[in-house]
């Protein structure tokens, strides 16, 4: 139907299309920052990692940090962006007290790359840009009453800024989006992408359409995302609320909205947040940025295989499952790892299911890192072998192995320390299925008669009573034999 | 004994009153420099190019022993715990820091009456200003105080004050030397200059300041060559110019030149071409652009550039409940007029709707300005002969418009908008007033610079009527 007073065409909620795109800031992992050689440590003391060039004293003077640059290449370069050979710093202007110049380094009209795109779950979203530049400070405003305290280690800390072109139609898609996103950072070692410590940062531009229309809707900017749930819940409230807006005949307002996560909803941020006038022009202080085809050639050859050639490989060389190949490829390390448990044991799906249940087990609950755990690869390749050779069984191997990785001594040693080697011998087998035989003598005399349906219980008791060590498979057999099958 | 050349030039400063109630040259002394004359003697340097010279520096030039102010409330008191790249190299060539040296605030001005310490005057006339900004530098030199000062350029900011005040001055090619420690006002525009009482001082100054320096990213890596040795060869023989060819643009040359420089101009030609240089009437045509260009870049980079002083950090604050007017009154309180009107026009050029009107325009522009020199140049001129300053040395206080005032870097805007060399030197007099005459080079091409410049300034001392060298009014 036609509003009467506006001419706007409005509709129910339901008829309403989201349309998304994503600014998503990642710090560098680089030792030193952007413009200066402050180191970039997360956690030191307030205002320890600064110098004259980031606290913007008089006189001082950025020089480029040429590893931002490598960083910021490999990640445009995974992204499938085209890496311009001249690109043009900018200088971003705004008054706030973690600003110490009053501008930001950035890059504006002549970005380092554009144009690549990132496949997602289930559909690919363009990136329109990645560019480099330089964090501000920040400012803590719960430290002290009436007054807010400046901590500017940050500040200068070399960032990429990702573009999206508005592909992401829904808060789902967005999450997805942003694993993959946070994926390719780690297997480039761009990033380490942890949101808890702000080294990756999302803003939102959010619009509705009419389902079935071309033409965008007036957008509004959501930020304050600090998670990527988060992310999903503001995406999902403000999408809620345009479309009340837009379904009532109203118009939506181009502002910045702010995400306030502990009561769950968008608000406008004040005014002048949104209305920045930055008045960019190019940086006097920094020749333009000129790279060479054949270092960007070289920093692409360098590039580690990104995580969907992983996950199709994964499906082709091992013929995992989608959902062990998700799982394993999420964390480049992990999959390392289970590609080196693989190549020692031999059989892939065994590697895949120990590396998916046993390893990320004790690493969440541990919250340690692959590369730091007890049980390396190889170790884990020979106690898989102890069970494939029947040398113990698989419930004696997870006792082993919670051994192992606390013990760090490899899976033989332990099974014969813990004496769970497994009893294959007939002799010792015979005996303690004569011993059960006699402390169960209705069962015993009722299986023996025909009733094969207490085999069973008979082996789990027999099992039992070895403490977990008779072979079970060989129980079996003995067993029959008695019954003279 | 290499405290004494400091001494004297303490007694010299007393004598002349640099003072603030005097001429007003010197807004800080450096307390250590007499003991860092003495130290150094005793760690037995000696040898070096500048052991035990005093020198004096632009207070927008960044010093350990003294405050750095840049002539402005806003950074009253204010001490850098680094030093320039420039103050680091005369050091370390044995020169002692003397003391700071008044300026224009932020070095935007051309008589150095915009400065919080109250103006400069010049020591040739004290009723009549020094020129600006580097105009206690350029006072220092001409009062004899010291031989060698440092100024820095963004539009003349150098060669103007050294015309006015009959000294050398040398605006070097951009990137030949180190900005680090210069405080910015245009960084695309900026470098830091000598003022000197010889071209032969100047160039053995520039010789030790030049050079890359991996702290500023615009500083060049080419070599630098022997400046001294150029100046000490162009001193010999009669014709030491024989070959060169000087270009007279027409522009520079307008009608209404006062006549008196133009007279100090014309003779200077007829000496550069006594020495053996050909002289060719060449054009050019984008210099009429230069002021508006200079006035829409240099403010748009200074509004930048000046937000960093905000009351947060360092300098002046004034308190106010609110962080925003907490800037706008330390703002307000610690600008000047003249550096309040540059901010807001720099704001304005730079606004979202305006920027491609006046800031890339002006750009284009100065490519053009550019390509001017780079076409005369090509076409076998080596140097250009121009005045450097439209006037003699004005009273203090006799211009009020600002207009009128940004005229006065009419001939000299354009070197620092194509980044070529250029160098000021004395020409003789009008009116009683020292004259200077403007030689300005291809990017690079100090050394023919140097070498032309002292042939000249050789010539003009031994001809009949020449100019006492730099000797002070008293």
């Amino acid at each position: 139907m036609t509003d009467a007073t506006t001419g706007a065409v409005t509709a129910g909620t339901g008829a309403y299309e989201m349309v998304v795109g994503l600014e998503v800031h990642v710090q560098l992992k680089t030792v030193t920052k952007a413009f200066c050689s402050c180191s970039t440590e997360y956690g030191a003391p307030p205002n320890t990692n600064v110098c004259p060039v980031c606290l913007a004293l008089p006189g001082a003077l950025p020089v480029l940090n040429a590893h931002a640059v490598e960083l910021a290449t490999r990640a445009a370069l995974a992204l499938g962006c085209t890496v311009h050979p001249v690109s043009v710093f900018a200088r971003k202007h705004y008054f706030y007290p973690d600003l110490p110049k009053g501008y930001q380094i950035s890059q504006f009209d002549r970005p380092l790359a554009t144009g690549g795109s990132l496949a997602t779950d289930e559909h690919a979203v363009r990136i329109t840009r990645v560019h480099l530049e330089e964090d501000a400070g920040k400012s803590i405003h719960d430290r002290y009453p009436a007054a807010t305290a400046i901590d500017l280690n940050r500040a200068g800390v070399p960032l990429i800024e990702i573009v999206s072109e508005p592909d992401i139609r829904s808060a789902a898609a967005a999450g997805q989006y942003l694993r993959a996103l946070k994926r390719v950072m780690e297997y480039t070692g761009v990033s380490d992408v942890n949101m808890e410590e702000g080294s990756l940062r999302v803003d939102a531009n959010v619009s509705a359409r009419l389902r079935g229309t071309e033409a965008l809707g007036t957008k509004t900017e959501v930020k304050n995302l600090n998670s990527f749930s988060n992310v999903e819940r503001a995406l999902a409230a403000e999408f809620a609320r345009q479309t009340a807006v837009l379904s009532a005949g109203g118009r939506i307002e181009q502002q910045t909205m702010l995400w306030d996560a502990a009561h769950g909803s968008v608000r406008p941020a004040r005014s002048k947040e949104g209305s920045h006038d930055y008045r960019y022009f190019p940086e006097p202080d920094l020749r333009p940025l000129v790279v060479t085809s054949a270092w960007v050639d070289a920093v692409r050859g360098s590039l580690a295989e990104l995580p969907a050639a992983r996950a199709a490989r994964y499906a082709s060389q091992y013929g995992l499952g989608a959902g062990d190949i998700a799982a394993l490829i999420d964390k480049p390390r992990v999959a390392d790892y289970f590609e080196a448990v693989a190549a020692g044991h031999g059989d892939a799906k065994a590697a895949a299911n120990w590396v998916l249940g046993e390893v990320l087990a004790a690493l969440n609950a541990t919250h340690m890192d692959v590369r730091a755990f007890g049980i390396q690869p190889a170790a884990l390749a020979g106690l898989l072998g102890l069970v494939r050779d029947g040398t113990i069984s698989h419930a004696a191997a997870k006792t082993v192995f919670a051994e192992m990785a606390h013990s760090g001594e490899p899976a033989a040693v332990v099974a014969q320390r813990l004496g769970v080697t497994q009893v294959g011998d007939d002799d010792a087998l015979n005996r303690w299925i004569d011993e059960v035989m006699a402390e169960n003598p209705a069962e015993a005399s009722r299986y023996l008669a025909g009733e094969r349906k207490l085999q069973g219980p008979l082996v789990g008791r027999i099992m039992k009573k070895s403490q977990g060590r008779a072979d079970p498979k060989r129980v079996n057999q003995l067993l029959a034999v008695r019954t003279g099958a | 004994m290499t405290g004494s050349l400091v001494r004297a030039a303490l007694d010299r400063a007393a004598s002349v009153g640099a003072g603030r109630e005097g001429l007003n040259i010197l807004v800080a002394v450096n307390p250590h420099a007499v003991a860092d004359a003495e130290s150094a003697a005793a760690r037995g340097g000696g040898q070096r190019l500048l052991e035990g010279v005093p020198v004096a520096i632009k207070d927008n030039i960044a010093t350990l022993d003294t405050p750095t102010t840049c002539g402005s409330r806003i950074l009253a008191g204010y001490v850098s715990p680094f030093e320039a790249t420039v103050v680091e190299r005369l050091r370390a060539a044995g020169a002692v820091v003397l003391g700071k040296t008044n300026m224009d605030e932020f070095a935007m001005g051309s008589s150095t009456e915009h400065s919080a310490y109250g103006p400069t005057r010049n020591p040739r006339d004290p009723c009549r200003v020094p020129g600006g900004s580097s105009g206690g530098s350029a006072a220092a030199v001409a009062a004899g105080i010291v031989r060698i000062a440092l100024g820095s350029e963004t539009g003349g900011s150098v060669r103007q004050p050294a015309s006015f005040c009959g000294v050398v001055g040398v605006k070097p090619t951009y990137g030949r030397v180190s900005r680090y420690g210069l405080v910015a006002f245009a960084s695309s525009l900026d470098q830091v200059g000598v003022l000197a009482q010889s071209v032969e001082d100047a160039a053995l100054a520039l010789g030790i300041i030049a050079g890359r320096d991996p702290r500023d990213a615009t500083s060049a890596g080419r070599d630098v060559p022997d400046y001294r040795s150029a100046v000490r060869r162009a001193a010999t023989g009669t014709t030491p110019l024989a070959g060169v060819v000087v270009g007279r643009p027409r522009e520079y040359f307008p009608d209404g030149l006062h006549p008196g420089v133009r007279e100090r101009c014309d003779a200077a030609l007829n000496t550069l071409a006594e020495l053996g240089a050909t002289i060719r009437d060449v054009s050019l045509p984008h210099t009429t652009y230069a002021i508006p260009v200079y006035y829409i870049v240099a403010p748009a980079e200074a509004s930048s550039n000046l937000a960093r002083f905000d009351g947060v950090r360092y300098g002046a604050r004034v308190q106010a409940e609110a962080v925003t007017a907490m800037y706008d009154a330390t703002r307000s309180h610690g600008f000047g007029a003249e550096v309040t009107r540059r901010i807001l026009l720099g704001t304005y050029v730079l606004s979202a709707g305006y920027y491609d009107a006046y800031y890339k325009r002006a750009q284009d522009v100065r490519t053009l300005i550019t390509a001017d020199f780079r076409r005369v140049f090509a076409g076998g001129v080596d140097l250009l002969f121009t005045p450097t300053a439209p006037t003699p040395a004005f009273k203090l206080g006799s211009i009020s418009d600002p207009y009128e005032m940004y005229l006065n870097d009419i001939f000299t805007a354009t070197a620092n908008l194509s980044g070529v060399p250029a160098i000021s030197v004395p020409i003789g007099t009008a009116e009683g007033l020292p004259v200077g005459g403007q030689i300005i080079a291809p990017h690079f091409g100090e050394a023919s610079m140097f070498a032309a410049a002292a042939a000249l300034e050789h010539a003009l001392e031994h001809s009949p009527g020449a100019p006492p060298p730099s000797a002070p009014a008293s």
